[in-house]
């Protein structure tokens, strides 16, 4: 215990003496934390909107009327070329071109039905599918509108109608940052945590100096544990500074049992920096521990739920997610933080996370061999 | 007399390259020993056998009366090692230094003081127990790491080239600390390619091709090669072999 | 001068054995982008679907049941019927085991037929703003669904309908968006960590010293070192491009030969950005963590692949116009998708050509004052 108490003094003093490092692992975090979930938003609004207008009606005026009041769109232009608006797309000033066809008012009102062409730049199929379905159901609330006037002049009875109210939970707002500020925040952690244990090791190897601990009376498990705790203490540093840059910044206040969180969390950087650990034992130079450490936190992070939703993915793939800690931190974030769950929503995360840690580190102590 | 280390036909094998083979010597305590040998000879690879890095393929060896197949954390308790390539830590200072590795191997606080305080006056560097020892000059950082290898007063110190890229004054005075634990008993086992060093030993081996081809006293081997100089009897061995860097 | 490009080519053959010895990173290097590929061609969606739901029926009526049905039918939602208490949502919710609850009040039919409406309500879990936007719009479709189904007295679906044309992709794949996505990522994290790291590590051990003390240009050596480098990304793109094509359907429309152009030019300015962090770092350590941590995420998030750019608020499109991998993202699509020239993208290009001088001459004027 003492040794280890020796091996903890040394780590931190060389530490907070690296004048380089030290700001990089505290400010680049804060400062992506600060940028980052402003620039991750789904939200589709301004969408550009190109409009041929065969049939300058008060119809006409009306729906587009509707479809600019929604707010999701702004119209860029309006013209009786097809040609032109396709142009526009081209040029990426429209995203959608709505074709209204000629004598649309006149055959409507006698009956017929009407089909509008929309035409989406569908490079981007998240916002051309969402800005799809926005039109159309714009046009398709109209519609009914159209219906119900319609009726209503023949002198029908009312149809019966279902009133559908939505409320939504724990983000009254619908701020898209309260959803990726968590995630980020473990994202970051998990990287500081992971990168920092895997290459610490290795440049001792690298550079020679863990022969001369190797010959020394220290304990295998000691000696790893004194690397680890080091980084563990940062980790939840810096995870305590993304809590406070969360409620100062975005607003968010932990719904939670902050215990609960940190709990967690002192059970998840185990596991993390088991996995930096076991990284190390794998890697020769820094150079390597840096590539083989970027590929698992890049398949973590697209794997992890950060920006894609699990239930989604294939099944192959939603096994793959479950194989990946991050995806059960970043849940755990979201539950707790923001929705107020307890130890027993998080119960089977805990258990996944503590068989992480538990096989990670078992398995790099086995790798590491002071003697050949 | 005890014999602190004990070798029998210690060999190890890479696959089917024989790095060491079946050396046999003995060290008796208080005594400093030479491990001389070209490079790529397997001097280190042997070494690192005796100081429990390495596992041998056959043959018996004990340090300390420990063996070192099975009973290497003891040995480590009693031995020192410095390594040419690294001992101290450059970015942690020469008192830190001192406490870090004199607390690994379990010295007291006051203990620790003590020794310490010991150290620096000893190498005349009181006034810069506070630097970082990245600053301070090769000698200097030399004879730091001889006096924490030997801290804890284990009773064989191994040193690996200890001495290389220093002036002669300074291996000099190296050396004077060696003298001095030799007398309270420690015993020194040491790699060299100063010749002139060689000269300072009790007894040395030379070895050639992973086998020891010449064991004894300066003298002895002097007269046995019809040598005037260690130099010209490593010369006459060395040139035999078949083995070298690369 | 035929001295010094010999003198080049030995120190190409130098880099380019480093490099090919190192098989744990080639690994790495060569798998990733295929990885990537695979996970983002494969694994990962936007759509939203198999979510969990809850359905609070109180009602218990034939309308209740049929429209439960009906949101069973459909492949967005997993029912689990409960006709339990709202606490029953706050949990589930906290569990993660719902993500939206349909509720139905009691005389949910007989209100219809009475009184001509009545009211469904619709709670969502906020946390994820997205999926529960999406969700609610599913359940209100299906609702309307229903009642075009049931209440038409004509049966007569006259009125409007929108037709909808994707454009540029059809199926609304998502390789469209995030293959030259990949590109763009894959090589400029690349390129940047590994010139960054080798030049470190040269000025670490020292032998960079070496280096200049010899009659050799320092160009000459910083360029032997991008080389190998160059022709690995090449390769790296060529194998994205191939998968692209033949795996994921998503062939070249525009010039492959303008392709490869420019992502030269790319490359030249990610590994002269590598050099740029290359300059300042004093250890491996810190060139790595500048790299790793400081830029994989910004590039993921500024390069536009992961999230509209015009969502983002003005200043970080302000910041996302300093991120090569930017422009390089644009001009890929354009030559992949839309099929546009050189003529289109001049712009573009001379954008990204000018980062790349840029870098470059601050790098090689502090290079020599530096190590002077």
């Amino acid at each position: 215990m003492r040794t280890i108490r020796f091996l903890l003094e040394k780590e931190f003093r060389q530490i907070f003496r690296n004048k380089t490092l030290l700001p990089i692992i505290f400010m680049v975090p804060v400062v992506q934390l600060l940028i980052l979930p402003l620039a991750a938003n789904y939200e589709v609004k301004n969408i550009n909107l190109a409009v041929v207008n065969h049939d300058n009606s008060s119809t006409t005026r009306e729906l587009l009327s509707s479809i600019t009041s929604s707010g999701y769109f702004q119209l860029t232009h309006i013209g009786s070329s097809f040609n032109a608006a396709l142009n526009r797309i081209e040029s990426d000033e429209a995203d959608l071109v709505l074709e209204i066809p000629s004598g649309f008012e006149r055959d409507l009102i006698s009956g017929e039905s009407k089909t509008l062409l929309v035409a989406v730049n569908a490079i981007n199929g998240v916002k051309a599918g969402l800005g799809a379905a926005y039109l159309s159901a714009i046009i398709s609330n109209y519609n009914q509108k159209l219906r119900l006037e319609q009726w209503d002049n023949a002198g029908s009875a009312t149809l019966p109608v279902i009133n559908v109210t939505s409320s939504n939970w724990f983000n009254p707002y619908m701020r898209y940052q309260l959803f990726m500020v968590p995630g980020i925040l473990a994202i970051l952690v998990t990287m500081i945590g992971g990168y920092l244990s895997a290459l610490n090791i290795v440049k001792e190897k690298e550079t020679g100096t863990i022969e001369q601990i190797n010959v020394t009376p220290i304990r295998k498990h000691h000696f790893i544990i004194g690397k680890l705790i080091p980084f563990w203490v940062l980790g939840l540093v810096i995870f305590t500074l993304g809590l406070i840059v969360g409620w100062a910044v975005y607003g968010i206040i932990p719904a939670g049992n902050l215990l609960v969180l940190y709990f967690f969390l002192a059970l998840y950087l185990s596991a993390v920096l088991g996995l930096g650990l076991l990284i190390s034992t794998y890697a020769e130079t820094q150079q390597q521990a840096m590539f083989i450490s970027f590929f698992f936190v890049m398949i973590f992070i697209l794997m992890s739920g950060l920006f894609t939703p699990v239930e989604s993915m294939p099944t192959w793939a939603q096994t793959v997610s479950h194989l990946n800690p991050v995806t059960y931190f970043i849940e755990v974030m979201r539950m707790v933080v923001l929705k107020g769950s307890g130890v027993r929503d998080i119960l089977p995360h805990i258990g996944a996370v503590l068989g992480f840690a538990i096989v990670f580190n078992a398995w790099a102590i086995v790798n590491y061999h002071k003697t050949n | 007399m005890e014999t602190v280390i004990k070798t029998e036909r210690l060999s190890k094998h890479f696959g089917n390259f024989i790095a060491v083979n079946e050396i046999t010597f003995n060290v008796e305590r208080g005594e400093i020993f030479g491990f001389l040998g070209a490079n790529g000879a397997g001097k280190t690879t042997a070494m690192r056998m005796l100081i429990g890095l390495s596992k041998p393929t056959s043959g018996a060896a004990s340090i300390a009366g420990f063996d070192v197949y099975r009973q290497t954390e003891q040995i480590k308790r009693n031995i020192g090692y410095m390594s040419q390539r690294f001992s101290l830590y450059e970015d942690l200072t020469v008192m830190e230094n001192i406490r870090f590795f004199g607390g690994i191997y379990g010295l007291r606080e006051k203990m620790l003081k003590a020794k310490g305080e010991k150290i620096v006056n000893e190498l005349g560097l009181a006034s810069e127990r506070n630097k970082l020892v990245a600053s301070i000059p090769l000698g200097w950082k030399q004879k730091l790491a001889f006096s924490v290898a030997v801290l804890h007063d284990p009773k064989i110190v191994f040193l690996d080239e200890p001495t290389g890229g220093v002036d002669p004054l300074t291996r000099r005075q190296f050396w004077d600390l060696i003298y001095a634990r030799t007398l309270e008993g420690m015993t020194v086992f040491i790699t060299t390619h100063y010749m002139d060093e060689a000269e300072y030993c009790n007894r040395l081996s030379i070895m050639v091709d992973g086998r020891i081809n010449a064991l004894g006293s300066p003298s002895e081997l002097r007269q046995q090669y019809a040598a005037s100089s260690m130099d010209e009897v490593f010369f006459k061995l060395a040139r035999e072999a078949r083995r070298t860097d690369n | 001068m035929p001295a010094s490009s010999s003198q080049l080519l030995t120190f190409i053959r130098k880099e380019f054995a480093h490099v090919l010895r190192d098989r744990k990173t080639l690994l790495i290097l060569f798998g990733l982008p295929i990885v990537q590929i695979i996970i983002f061609g494969f694994a990962l969606t936007n759509e939203v679907k198999n979510a969990s739901i809850l359905a609070v029926d109180y009602a218990r009526d034939e309308v209740s049941s049929e429209i439960i049905s009906k949101l069973k039918a459909s492949k967005y939602f997993d029912v689990e019927t409960t006709s339990s208490s709202h606490l029953d949502i706050l949990s589930g919710f906290q569990a993660g085991s719902a993500k939206l609850a349909v509720v139905f009040p009691e005389n949910f039919a007989s209100d219809l037929r009475h009184f001509n409406s009545a009211a469904l309500q619709v709670i969502t879990d906020g946390s994820d703003p997205n999926t529960a936007n999406t969700l609610t719009n599913y359940v209100r479709s299906i609702v309307i669904d229903y009642q075009s189904e049931n209440f038409t007295t004509h049966g007569n679906a006259s009125g409007i309908r929108a037709e909808v044309r994707m454009l540029y992709n059809p199926q609304l794949k998502g390789a469209h968006n995030f293959v030259p996505g990949v590109m763009a990522l894959v090589l400029m994290l690349i390129c940047v960590m590994m010139t960054a790291v080798s030049i470190v590590r040269e000025k670490e051990l020292g032998t960079m010293e070496v280096l200049l003390v010899s009659p050799f240009k320092p160009e000459l050596v910083i360029l032997s070192k991008a080389i190998p480098y160059l022709i690995l990304s090449l390769v790296n793109v060529a194998s994205i491009l191939f998968l692209s094509v033949f795996v994921l359907e998503l062939p070249v429309k525009g010039s492959v030969a303008l392709l490869f152009a420019e992502s030269t030019l790319f490359i030249f300015t990610s590994l002269a950005l590598g050099l740029f962090i290359s300059v300042r770092a004093q250890t491996q350590q810190t060139a790595m963590l500048i790299s790793l941590l400081g830029m994989l995420l910004p590039t993921l998030l500024f390069s536009g692949f992961m999230f509209p750019i015009e969502n983002m608020p003005k200043a970080l499109q302000i910041i996302s116009n300093v991120v090569p991998a930017r422009w390089y993202y644009t001009i890929v699509k354009a030559i992949m998708i839309k099929g546009l020239g050189i003529g289109a993208l001049w712009k573009e290009t001379l954008i990204l050509g000018g980062m790349g001088m840029f870098f470059l001459v601050v790098s090689l004027k502090n290079f020599k004052i530096r190590l002077a």
